[in-house]
Protein backbone atom coordinates (compact mmCIF):
# COMPACT_ATOMS: atom_id res chain seq x y z
CA UNK A 1 0.00 0.00 0.00
CA UNK A 2 1.44 3.39 -0.85
CA UNK A 3 1.66 6.20 1.69
CA UNK A 4 -1.38 8.04 0.45
CA UNK A 5 -3.60 4.98 0.68
CA UNK A 6 -2.25 4.40 4.20
CA UNK A 7 -3.13 7.99 5.09
CA UNK A 8 -6.71 7.52 3.84
CA UNK A 9 -6.92 4.28 5.79
CA UNK A 10 -5.94 6.23 8.93
CA UNK A 11 -8.94 8.51 8.40
CA UNK A 12 -11.20 5.47 8.39
CA UNK A 13 -9.70 4.12 11.61
CA UNK A 14 -9.88 7.48 13.37
CA UNK A 15 -13.52 7.70 12.37
CA UNK A 16 -14.23 4.18 13.60
CA UNK A 17 -12.52 4.83 16.94
CA UNK A 18 -14.42 8.11 17.33
CA UNK A 19 -17.85 6.53 16.98
CA UNK A 20 -16.94 3.67 19.33
CA UNK A 21 -17.33 6.09 22.21
CA UNK A 22 -20.89 7.25 21.42
CA UNK A 23 -21.33 9.39 24.51
CA UNK A 24 -18.25 11.49 23.68
CA UNK A 25 -19.38 11.66 20.05
CA UNK A 26 -22.87 12.83 20.96
CA UNK A 27 -21.53 15.63 23.15
CA UNK A 28 -19.51 16.94 20.24
CA UNK A 29 -22.77 17.39 18.35
CA UNK A 30 -24.88 18.56 21.27
CA UNK A 31 -22.46 21.36 22.13
CA UNK A 32 -23.12 23.74 19.18
CA UNK A 33 -26.84 22.95 19.14
CA UNK A 34 -26.94 23.83 22.82
CA UNK A 35 -25.34 27.19 21.98
CA UNK A 36 -27.99 27.87 19.36
CA UNK A 37 -30.77 26.97 21.80
CA UNK A 38 -29.33 29.01 24.68
CA UNK A 39 -28.79 32.13 22.58
CA UNK A 40 -32.35 31.99 21.40
CA UNK A 41 -33.65 31.47 24.93
CA UNK A 42 -31.48 34.21 26.43
CA UNK A 43 -31.70 36.90 23.78
CA UNK A 44 -34.70 35.75 21.76
CA UNK A 45 -34.91 35.55 18.01
CA UNK A 46 -35.38 39.28 17.53
CA UNK A 47 -35.44 41.45 14.45
CA UNK A 48 -32.02 42.36 13.18
CA UNK A 49 -31.63 45.31 10.88
CA UNK A 50 -28.69 44.97 8.51
CA UNK A 51 -27.65 47.15 5.58
CA UNK A 52 -29.96 45.92 2.87
CA UNK A 53 -32.88 44.59 4.89
CA UNK A 54 -34.24 43.04 8.04
CA UNK A 55 -33.66 39.49 9.26
CA UNK A 56 -33.54 37.79 12.67
CA UNK A 57 -30.75 37.43 15.23
CA UNK A 58 -30.40 33.69 14.59
CA UNK A 59 -28.94 34.67 11.24
CA UNK A 60 -26.21 36.27 13.32
CA UNK A 61 -25.92 33.38 15.82
CA UNK A 62 -25.51 30.60 13.23
CA UNK A 63 -22.30 31.82 11.54
CA UNK A 64 -20.90 32.62 14.99
CA UNK A 65 -21.61 29.10 16.22
CA UNK A 66 -20.32 27.67 12.94
CA UNK A 67 -17.03 29.53 13.42
CA UNK A 68 -16.83 28.44 17.04
CA UNK A 69 -17.52 24.77 16.12
CA UNK A 70 -14.79 24.74 13.51
CA UNK A 71 -12.30 26.33 15.89
CA UNK A 72 -13.12 23.86 18.67
CA UNK A 73 -13.12 20.75 16.51
CA UNK A 74 -9.97 21.68 14.67
CA UNK A 75 -7.79 23.69 17.02
CA UNK A 76 -8.80 22.33 20.45
CA UNK A 77 -9.51 18.73 19.50
CA UNK A 78 -6.48 18.24 17.29
CA UNK A 79 -4.00 19.69 19.76
CA UNK A 80 -5.44 18.04 22.87
CA UNK A 81 -5.87 14.74 21.01
CA UNK A 82 -2.30 14.77 19.74
CA UNK A 83 -0.97 15.66 23.21
CA UNK A 84 -2.83 12.69 24.71
CA UNK A 85 -1.68 10.35 21.95
CA UNK A 86 1.86 11.55 22.59
CA UNK A 87 1.59 10.98 26.36
CA UNK A 88 0.13 7.51 25.89
CA UNK A 89 3.05 6.51 23.68
CA UNK A 90 0.87 6.16 20.60
CA UNK A 91 2.97 8.61 18.58
CA UNK A 92 6.19 6.88 19.60
CA UNK A 93 4.71 3.54 18.64
CA UNK A 94 3.72 4.89 15.23
CA UNK A 95 7.23 6.31 14.81
CA UNK A 96 8.59 2.77 15.13
CA UNK A 97 6.44 1.49 12.24
CA UNK A 98 6.75 2.16 8.50
CA UNK A 99 3.67 4.42 8.64
CA UNK A 100 4.95 7.92 7.81
CA UNK A 101 4.30 10.40 10.63
CA UNK A 102 2.44 12.71 8.25
CA UNK A 103 0.02 9.93 7.33
CA UNK A 104 -0.94 9.45 10.97
CA UNK A 105 -1.48 13.19 11.42
CA UNK A 106 -3.35 13.34 8.11
CA UNK A 107 -5.78 10.80 9.55
CA UNK A 108 -6.33 12.87 12.67
CA UNK A 109 -6.69 16.16 10.82
CA UNK A 110 -8.93 14.99 8.01
CA UNK A 111 -11.17 13.27 10.53
CA UNK A 112 -11.45 16.54 12.48
CA UNK A 113 -12.20 18.52 9.34
CA UNK A 114 -14.93 16.05 8.32
CA UNK A 115 -16.37 16.31 11.81
CA UNK A 116 -16.32 20.11 11.56
CA UNK A 117 -18.12 19.97 8.21
CA UNK A 118 -20.77 17.70 9.71
CA UNK A 119 -21.23 20.06 12.66
CA UNK A 120 -21.55 23.05 10.38
CA UNK A 121 -24.18 21.24 8.31
CA UNK A 122 -26.15 20.27 11.41
CA UNK A 123 -26.05 23.76 12.96
CA UNK A 124 -27.01 25.40 9.66
CA UNK A 125 -29.85 22.93 9.13
CA UNK A 126 -31.12 23.43 12.69
CA UNK A 127 -30.97 27.22 12.29
CA UNK A 128 -32.83 27.04 9.02
CA UNK A 129 -35.49 24.58 10.25
CA UNK A 130 -36.23 25.94 13.73
CA UNK A 131 -35.18 29.58 13.75
CA UNK A 132 -35.91 30.78 10.24
CA UNK A 133 -32.31 31.45 9.26
CA UNK A 134 -31.96 32.35 5.58
CA UNK A 135 -29.07 30.46 4.07
CA UNK A 136 -27.92 32.37 1.01
CA UNK A 137 -26.91 30.37 -2.04
CA UNK A 138 -24.98 33.04 -3.94
CA UNK A 139 -22.24 32.92 -1.30
CA UNK A 140 -22.03 29.08 -1.17
CA UNK A 141 -18.62 28.90 -2.91
CA UNK A 142 -17.24 31.58 -0.56
CA UNK A 143 -18.70 29.72 2.42
CA UNK A 144 -17.05 26.43 1.34
CA UNK A 145 -13.68 28.05 0.69
CA UNK A 146 -13.78 29.85 4.04
CA UNK A 147 -14.72 26.61 5.78
CA UNK A 148 -11.89 24.61 4.19
CA UNK A 149 -9.21 27.27 4.64
CA UNK A 150 -10.35 27.99 8.20
CA UNK A 151 -10.50 24.32 9.22
CA UNK A 152 -7.05 23.67 7.73
CA UNK A 153 -5.62 26.74 9.46
CA UNK A 154 -6.94 25.83 12.90
CA UNK A 155 -5.79 22.21 12.50
CA UNK A 156 -2.29 23.34 11.52
CA UNK A 157 -2.15 25.76 14.47
CA UNK A 158 -3.51 23.09 16.82
CA UNK A 159 -0.73 20.78 15.66
CA UNK A 160 1.92 23.50 15.90
CA UNK A 161 1.19 24.36 19.53
CA UNK A 162 1.57 20.72 20.63
CA UNK A 163 5.31 21.35 20.34
CA UNK A 164 5.04 23.95 23.09
CA UNK A 165 2.77 21.96 25.42
CA UNK A 166 4.86 19.79 27.77
CA UNK A 167 2.26 17.09 28.50
CA UNK A 168 -1.38 16.13 28.04
CA UNK A 169 -2.55 17.30 31.46
CA UNK A 170 -1.62 20.88 30.64
CA UNK A 171 -3.00 20.80 27.09
CA UNK A 172 -6.65 21.81 27.76
CA UNK A 173 -5.49 24.74 29.89
CA UNK A 174 -2.95 25.98 27.35
CA UNK A 175 -5.35 25.59 24.45
CA UNK A 176 -8.15 27.46 26.21
CA UNK A 177 -5.89 30.24 27.46
CA UNK A 178 -4.88 30.81 23.84
CA UNK A 179 -8.26 30.53 22.18
CA UNK A 180 -10.89 31.88 24.61
CA UNK A 181 -9.59 35.45 24.88
CA UNK A 182 -9.34 35.56 21.09
CA UNK A 183 -12.92 34.35 20.76
CA UNK A 184 -14.10 37.13 23.09
CA UNK A 185 -12.24 39.95 21.39
CA UNK A 186 -12.92 38.77 17.84
CA UNK A 187 -16.50 39.92 17.41
CA UNK A 188 -17.85 36.36 17.31
CA UNK A 189 -20.55 36.41 19.98
CA UNK A 190 -20.08 39.77 21.61
CA UNK A 191 -20.56 42.74 19.26
CA UNK A 192 -17.59 45.05 19.69
CA UNK A 193 -18.79 48.51 20.68
CA UNK A 194 -16.61 51.11 22.38
CA UNK A 195 -13.70 48.68 22.30
CA UNK A 196 -10.27 50.30 22.72
CA UNK A 197 -8.64 50.67 19.33
CA UNK A 198 -5.51 48.79 20.39
CA UNK A 199 -7.62 45.74 21.32
CA UNK A 200 -9.32 45.74 17.93
CA UNK A 201 -5.94 46.04 16.23
CA UNK A 202 -4.61 43.23 18.39
CA UNK A 203 -7.52 40.98 17.43
CA UNK A 204 -6.91 41.84 13.77
CA UNK A 205 -3.56 40.07 13.92
CA UNK A 206 -5.03 36.68 14.81
CA UNK A 207 -6.99 34.28 12.59
CA UNK A 208 -10.11 33.95 14.78
CA UNK A 209 -11.58 37.32 13.85
CA UNK A 210 -10.86 36.90 10.14
CA UNK A 211 -12.45 33.48 10.07
CA UNK A 212 -15.54 34.63 11.92
CA UNK A 213 -15.84 37.76 9.82
CA UNK A 214 -15.61 35.80 6.55
CA UNK A 215 -18.24 33.37 7.87
CA UNK A 216 -20.60 36.24 8.77
CA UNK A 217 -20.30 37.57 5.25
CA UNK A 218 -21.01 34.15 3.78
CA UNK A 219 -24.18 33.90 5.89
CA UNK A 220 -25.36 37.44 5.23
CA UNK A 221 -28.67 37.14 3.35
CA UNK A 222 -28.23 40.67 1.91
CA UNK A 223 -24.83 40.01 0.42
CA UNK A 224 -25.39 40.71 -3.24
CA UNK A 225 -21.93 39.69 -4.43
CA UNK A 226 -20.20 36.28 -4.17
CA UNK A 227 -19.09 37.08 -0.62
CA UNK A 228 -15.40 36.18 -0.89
CA UNK A 229 -13.51 38.08 1.84
CA UNK A 230 -10.09 37.92 0.22
CA UNK A 231 -8.22 39.87 2.90
CA UNK A 232 -9.56 37.56 5.64
CA UNK A 233 -8.74 34.49 3.57
CA UNK A 234 -5.25 35.80 2.92
CA UNK A 235 -4.59 36.33 6.63
CA UNK A 236 -5.92 32.84 7.36
CA UNK A 237 -3.65 31.46 4.64
CA UNK A 238 -0.68 33.18 6.26
CA UNK A 239 -1.46 31.53 9.60
CA UNK A 240 -1.95 28.21 7.82
CA UNK A 241 1.52 28.32 6.29
CA UNK A 242 3.08 29.57 9.54
CA UNK A 243 1.34 26.82 11.53
CA UNK A 244 2.53 24.14 9.13
CA UNK A 245 6.12 25.40 9.23
CA UNK A 246 6.14 25.40 13.04
CA UNK A 247 4.44 21.99 13.21
CA UNK A 248 6.92 20.38 10.83
CA UNK A 249 9.93 22.04 12.44
CA UNK A 250 9.14 21.39 16.12
CA UNK A 251 6.85 18.37 16.13
CA UNK A 252 7.77 15.85 18.82
CA UNK A 253 6.83 12.18 19.10
CA UNK A 254 7.42 12.13 22.84
CA UNK A 255 6.21 14.32 25.70
CA UNK A 256 8.60 16.61 27.55
CA UNK A 257 8.05 15.81 31.21
CA UNK B 1 31.42 -0.44 2.39
CA UNK B 2 33.95 -3.27 2.40
CA UNK B 3 33.16 -6.82 1.31
CA UNK B 4 34.03 -8.15 4.77
CA UNK B 5 31.37 -5.96 6.30
CA UNK B 6 28.74 -7.30 3.92
CA UNK B 7 29.62 -10.85 4.95
CA UNK B 8 29.41 -9.86 8.58
CA UNK B 9 25.99 -8.38 7.87
CA UNK B 10 24.53 -11.70 6.93
CA UNK B 11 25.54 -13.21 10.26
CA UNK B 12 24.76 -10.37 12.60
CA UNK B 13 21.50 -8.55 12.99
CA UNK B 14 23.05 -5.74 15.03
CA UNK B 15 26.56 -4.29 15.20
CA UNK B 16 27.43 -1.55 17.66
CA UNK B 17 30.87 0.07 17.95
CA UNK B 18 31.84 2.68 20.53
CA UNK B 19 28.28 3.86 21.12
CA UNK B 20 27.96 6.93 23.34
CA UNK B 21 24.99 9.00 24.38
CA UNK B 22 25.04 12.09 26.57
CA UNK B 23 22.15 14.14 27.89
CA UNK B 24 23.72 17.48 28.73
CA UNK B 25 26.51 16.64 31.18
CA UNK B 26 25.18 13.18 31.96
CA UNK B 27 26.74 10.28 30.04
CA UNK B 28 23.97 7.68 29.81
CA UNK B 29 25.94 5.36 27.51
CA UNK B 30 29.73 5.45 27.64
CA UNK B 31 31.19 3.48 24.75
CA UNK B 32 29.39 0.21 24.08
CA UNK B 33 30.38 -2.54 21.62
CA UNK B 34 27.80 -5.19 20.81
CA UNK B 35 27.05 -7.88 18.26
CA UNK B 36 23.71 -9.61 18.07
CA UNK B 37 23.62 -12.68 15.82
CA UNK B 38 20.71 -13.63 13.65
CA UNK B 39 18.19 -16.00 15.24
CA UNK B 40 19.36 -15.53 18.82
CA UNK B 41 17.65 -14.08 21.85
CA UNK B 42 19.93 -11.45 23.28
CA UNK B 43 19.24 -9.91 26.68
CA UNK B 44 20.49 -6.55 27.84
CA UNK B 45 20.56 -6.69 31.60
CA UNK B 46 21.13 -3.94 34.11
CA UNK B 47 19.77 -2.00 37.04
CA UNK B 48 17.37 0.88 36.48
CA UNK B 49 19.16 3.86 35.01
CA UNK B 50 22.07 1.78 33.66
CA UNK B 51 21.46 2.80 30.05
CA UNK B 52 19.55 -0.25 28.77
CA UNK B 53 16.57 1.63 27.43
CA UNK B 54 18.70 4.43 25.99
CA UNK B 55 20.78 1.85 24.11
CA UNK B 56 17.75 0.00 22.79
CA UNK B 57 16.00 3.21 21.78
CA UNK B 58 19.06 4.20 19.74
CA UNK B 59 18.91 0.82 18.00
CA UNK B 60 15.18 1.29 17.34
CA UNK B 61 15.69 4.74 15.81
CA UNK B 62 13.85 6.59 18.58
CA UNK B 63 16.98 8.44 19.73
CA UNK B 64 20.01 9.91 18.05
CA UNK B 65 23.42 8.93 19.38
CA UNK B 66 26.21 11.24 20.48
CA UNK B 67 29.00 9.12 18.99
CA UNK B 68 29.79 5.66 17.66
CA UNK B 69 28.65 3.42 14.83
CA UNK B 70 25.45 1.40 14.71
CA UNK B 71 24.13 -1.02 12.11
CA UNK B 72 20.74 -2.67 12.44
CA UNK B 73 20.07 -5.16 9.63
CA UNK B 74 22.71 -3.24 7.67
CA UNK B 75 21.00 0.15 8.17
CA UNK B 76 21.88 3.12 10.33
CA UNK B 77 18.74 3.45 12.48
CA UNK B 78 19.26 7.20 12.89
CA UNK B 79 18.26 7.70 9.26
CA UNK B 80 14.75 6.35 9.94
CA UNK B 81 14.67 4.39 6.65
CA UNK B 82 11.26 3.01 5.91
CA UNK B 83 12.90 -0.15 4.62
CA UNK B 84 14.41 -0.80 8.05
CA UNK B 85 11.12 -0.11 9.83
CA UNK B 86 9.41 -2.69 7.66
CA UNK B 87 11.84 -5.33 8.93
CA UNK B 88 11.86 -4.63 12.67
CA UNK B 89 9.22 -4.84 15.37
CA UNK B 90 9.29 -2.73 18.52
CA UNK B 91 7.54 -3.47 21.80
CA UNK B 92 7.88 -0.41 24.01
CA UNK B 93 7.52 -0.13 27.77
CA UNK B 94 4.79 2.45 27.53
CA UNK B 95 1.74 1.30 25.67
CA UNK B 96 -0.52 3.41 23.54
CA UNK B 97 -3.37 2.18 21.35
CA UNK B 98 -6.90 3.31 20.60
CA UNK B 99 -8.84 2.03 23.64
CA UNK B 100 -12.10 1.67 21.75
CA UNK B 101 -10.91 -0.56 18.91
CA UNK B 102 -10.99 -4.34 19.37
CA UNK B 103 -7.92 -6.57 19.59
CA UNK B 104 -8.44 -7.78 16.05
CA UNK B 105 -9.00 -4.28 14.62
CA UNK B 106 -5.88 -3.00 16.36
CA UNK B 107 -3.69 -5.81 15.06
CA UNK B 108 -5.17 -5.38 11.56
CA UNK B 109 -4.52 -1.64 11.65
CA UNK B 110 -0.82 -2.25 12.28
CA UNK B 111 -0.61 -5.19 9.87
CA UNK B 112 -1.69 -2.80 7.16
CA UNK B 113 1.47 -0.71 7.62
CA UNK B 114 3.74 -3.52 6.41
CA UNK B 115 4.29 -5.06 2.98
CA UNK B 116 4.27 -8.69 4.20
CA UNK B 117 2.36 -8.89 7.47
CA UNK B 118 2.07 -12.03 9.57
CA UNK B 119 -1.39 -13.63 9.21
CA UNK B 120 -3.79 -12.50 11.93
CA UNK B 121 -4.52 -16.06 13.11
CA UNK B 122 -0.83 -16.78 13.53
CA UNK B 123 -0.35 -13.65 15.64
CA UNK B 124 -3.36 -14.47 17.83
CA UNK B 125 -1.94 -17.97 18.35
CA UNK B 126 1.52 -16.75 19.32
CA UNK B 127 0.20 -14.24 21.85
CA UNK B 128 -2.46 -16.71 22.97
CA UNK B 129 -5.41 -14.32 22.85
CA UNK B 130 -7.74 -16.03 20.35
CA UNK B 131 -10.81 -15.61 22.56
CA UNK B 132 -10.28 -11.89 23.10
CA UNK B 133 -10.18 -11.00 19.42
CA UNK B 134 -13.43 -9.03 19.59
CA UNK B 135 -12.73 -7.50 22.98
CA UNK B 136 -12.16 -3.72 23.08
CA UNK B 137 -8.59 -2.92 24.08
CA UNK B 138 -9.66 -0.98 27.17
CA UNK B 139 -11.26 -4.13 28.64
CA UNK B 140 -8.07 -6.22 28.52
CA UNK B 141 -6.15 -7.04 31.72
CA UNK B 142 -2.61 -5.71 32.18
CA UNK B 143 -1.06 -8.99 31.05
CA UNK B 144 -3.35 -9.18 28.02
CA UNK B 145 -2.49 -5.59 27.02
CA UNK B 146 1.19 -6.51 27.18
CA UNK B 147 0.47 -9.41 24.84
CA UNK B 148 -1.32 -7.08 22.48
CA UNK B 149 1.81 -4.90 22.51
CA UNK B 150 3.81 -7.91 21.40
CA UNK B 151 1.16 -8.67 18.76
CA UNK B 152 1.61 -5.16 17.36
CA UNK B 153 5.39 -5.63 17.35
CA UNK B 154 4.90 -8.86 15.39
CA UNK B 155 2.37 -7.46 12.93
CA UNK B 156 4.87 -6.90 10.13
CA UNK B 157 6.51 -10.33 10.51
CA UNK B 158 9.80 -8.67 11.58
CA UNK B 159 13.21 -10.28 11.25
CA UNK B 160 14.26 -8.49 14.42
CA UNK B 161 12.06 -7.84 17.45
CA UNK B 162 12.86 -5.46 20.32
CA UNK B 163 11.18 -6.22 23.64
CA UNK B 164 11.73 -3.53 26.25
CA UNK B 165 11.06 -5.03 29.70
CA UNK B 166 8.33 -7.32 28.42
CA UNK B 167 7.26 -8.62 31.84
CA UNK B 168 7.68 -5.61 34.12
CA UNK B 169 4.51 -5.17 36.14
CA UNK B 170 3.07 -8.60 35.35
CA UNK B 171 1.97 -11.05 38.02
CA UNK B 172 3.94 -14.34 38.24
CA UNK B 173 1.43 -16.35 36.19
CA UNK B 174 1.33 -13.69 33.45
CA UNK B 175 5.15 -13.62 33.43
CA UNK B 176 5.27 -17.39 32.82
CA UNK B 177 2.77 -16.87 30.02
CA UNK B 178 4.97 -14.16 28.51
CA UNK B 179 8.00 -16.45 28.67
CA UNK B 180 6.04 -19.16 26.91
CA UNK B 181 5.14 -16.62 24.23
CA UNK B 182 8.74 -15.51 23.76
CA UNK B 183 9.63 -19.20 23.44
CA UNK B 184 7.05 -19.39 20.64
CA UNK B 185 8.79 -16.47 18.92
CA UNK B 186 12.11 -18.29 19.07
CA UNK B 187 10.44 -21.13 17.20
CA UNK B 188 9.53 -18.66 14.42
CA UNK B 189 13.25 -17.96 13.99
CA UNK B 190 13.11 -14.32 15.03
CA UNK B 191 16.11 -12.43 16.33
CA UNK B 192 15.06 -10.92 19.64
CA UNK B 193 16.69 -8.19 21.70
CA UNK B 194 15.16 -7.89 25.13
CA UNK B 195 15.92 -5.71 28.09
CA UNK B 196 15.09 -6.78 31.60
CA UNK B 197 16.12 -6.31 35.17
CA UNK B 198 14.91 -9.78 36.13
CA UNK B 199 17.84 -12.17 36.28
CA UNK B 200 15.70 -15.29 36.10
CA UNK B 201 14.10 -13.94 32.95
CA UNK B 202 17.44 -13.54 31.19
CA UNK B 203 18.60 -16.91 32.48
CA UNK B 204 15.44 -18.59 31.24
CA UNK B 205 15.10 -16.93 27.84
CA UNK B 206 18.38 -15.58 26.54
CA UNK B 207 20.99 -17.27 24.39
CA UNK B 208 23.40 -14.51 25.25
CA UNK B 209 23.42 -11.78 27.86
CA UNK B 210 25.23 -8.47 28.22
CA UNK B 211 25.25 -6.82 31.62
CA UNK B 212 25.29 -3.05 31.47
CA UNK B 213 26.16 -0.91 34.49
CA UNK B 214 26.48 2.88 34.46
CA UNK B 215 26.49 2.99 30.68
CA UNK B 216 29.17 0.36 30.16
CA UNK B 217 29.06 -3.35 29.42
CA UNK B 218 30.72 -5.14 32.31
CA UNK B 219 30.13 -8.75 31.20
CA UNK B 220 28.90 -10.55 28.12
CA UNK B 221 28.31 -14.20 27.24
CA UNK B 222 25.84 -17.05 27.55
CA UNK B 223 24.07 -17.22 30.92
CA UNK B 224 26.11 -20.42 31.57
CA UNK B 225 29.41 -18.67 30.76
CA UNK B 226 28.63 -15.86 33.12
CA UNK B 227 27.57 -18.17 35.91
CA UNK B 228 30.70 -20.31 35.60
CA UNK B 229 33.02 -17.40 34.98
CA UNK B 230 33.43 -16.61 38.66
CA UNK B 231 34.37 -20.25 39.32
CA UNK B 232 32.91 -20.00 42.77
CA UNK B 233 30.48 -22.23 44.58
CA UNK B 234 27.99 -20.98 47.10
CA UNK B 235 27.25 -22.83 50.35
CA UNK B 236 24.16 -21.68 52.21
CA UNK B 237 23.03 -22.81 55.66
CA UNK B 238 21.11 -21.80 58.73
CA UNK B 239 22.13 -22.37 62.36
CA UNK B 240 19.76 -22.75 65.29
CA UNK B 241 19.47 -19.88 67.77
CA UNK B 242 21.31 -21.97 70.45
CA UNK B 243 24.47 -22.25 68.29
CA UNK B 244 27.23 -19.66 68.39
CA UNK B 245 28.60 -17.61 65.53
CA UNK B 246 30.64 -19.68 62.98
CA UNK B 247 34.38 -19.06 63.42
CA UNK B 248 36.09 -16.49 61.18
CA UNK B 249 38.18 -19.03 59.18
CA UNK B 250 35.04 -20.56 57.66
CA UNK B 251 34.48 -17.31 55.76
CA UNK B 252 30.76 -17.41 56.42
CA UNK B 253 28.95 -14.15 55.80
CA UNK B 254 25.71 -13.40 57.52
CA UNK B 255 22.93 -13.31 54.94
CA UNK B 256 20.36 -11.15 56.65
CA UNK B 257 18.86 -12.17 59.98
CA UNK B 258 17.60 -15.48 61.38
CA UNK B 259 21.09 -17.04 61.55
CA UNK B 260 21.40 -17.48 57.80
CA UNK B 261 24.91 -17.62 56.33
CA UNK B 262 26.56 -17.83 52.93
CA UNK B 263 30.05 -19.07 52.10
CA UNK B 264 31.39 -18.17 48.66
CA UNK B 265 34.34 -20.40 47.87
CA UNK B 266 36.61 -21.65 45.07
CA UNK B 267 37.39 -24.84 47.03
CA UNK B 268 34.00 -26.24 47.94
CA UNK B 269 35.26 -29.62 49.27
CA UNK B 270 37.58 -28.02 51.80
CA UNK B 271 35.06 -25.40 52.87
CA UNK B 272 32.34 -27.98 53.33
CA UNK B 273 34.70 -30.20 55.31
CA UNK B 274 35.62 -27.38 57.68
CA UNK B 275 31.97 -26.32 58.03
CA UNK B 276 30.64 -29.79 58.85
CA UNK B 277 33.67 -30.39 61.15
CA UNK B 278 32.76 -27.28 63.12
CA UNK B 279 29.11 -28.30 63.30
CA UNK B 280 29.97 -31.83 64.53
CA UNK B 281 32.33 -30.44 67.16
CA UNK B 282 29.69 -27.97 68.38
CA UNK B 283 27.03 -30.66 68.20
CA UNK B 284 24.68 -28.51 66.14
CA UNK B 285 22.61 -29.18 63.06
CA UNK B 286 22.92 -27.08 59.88
CA UNK B 287 19.42 -26.51 58.60
CA UNK B 288 18.72 -25.92 54.92
CA UNK B 289 22.29 -26.76 53.96
CA UNK B 290 22.69 -26.21 50.22
CA UNK B 291 25.59 -26.23 47.82
CA UNK B 292 25.03 -24.50 44.49
CA UNK B 293 26.71 -22.79 41.60
CA UNK B 294 25.94 -19.07 41.51
CA UNK B 295 22.78 -17.99 39.72
CA UNK B 296 22.87 -15.17 37.23
CA UNK B 297 21.54 -13.02 40.02
CA UNK B 298 24.59 -13.78 42.20
CA UNK B 299 26.88 -12.88 39.30
CA UNK B 300 24.89 -9.75 38.69
CA UNK B 301 25.09 -8.62 42.32
CA UNK B 302 28.82 -9.37 42.31
CA UNK B 303 29.35 -7.29 39.15
CA UNK B 304 27.03 -4.46 39.95
CA UNK B 305 28.07 -4.31 43.60
CA UNK B 306 26.56 -2.04 46.13
CA UNK B 307 27.99 1.06 44.45
CA UNK B 308 26.73 0.07 41.01
CA UNK B 309 23.17 0.93 41.96
CA UNK B 310 23.02 4.46 40.87
CA UNK B 311 19.98 6.32 42.08
CA UNK B 312 17.14 5.92 39.66
CA UNK B 313 17.48 9.06 37.65
CA UNK B 314 16.31 7.95 34.22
Amino acid sequence: MNSFMLALRQVRYENKAFWRNPLAAIFVFVFPLMFLLIFNLLFGNRELVLPGGTTNTSTFYVPAIVAMSVIYTCFNNVSIGVCFARDQGLLKRIHGTPLPGWAFLFGRIVHSVLLAVLLVAIVTAAGSLFYGVDVPTNTAPAFLLTLVVGAATFCALGLAITAFIPNAETSPAVVNVLILPLVFISDIFIPLEDTPAWLTTFADIFPVKHFSSAMHTAFNPFETDTGFEWVDLLVLGGWLVGGLVLAVRFFSYEPRR
Amino acid sequence: MSVSHTIEDSLTAIEVRGLRKSYGNVDAVRGIDLSVYRGEIFALLGPNGAGKTTTVEILEGHRDRTAGKVWVLGHDPERNDRDLKQRIGIVLQTTGVEPYLTVQETIDLFRGYYPNPLPLEEILDVIDLPEQRRTPVRKLSGGQQRRLDVAIGLAGDPELLFLDEPTTGLDPAARRGAWQMIGNLRALGKTIVLTTHYMDEAEHLADRVAIIVQGEIVAEGTPGDLMHRSGSTIIRFRTRPSAGVPPQELGAESAGNQSRYTITTRTPIGSLHRLTGWALMEGIELDELAVSTPTLEDVFIELVGATGWRDEQE
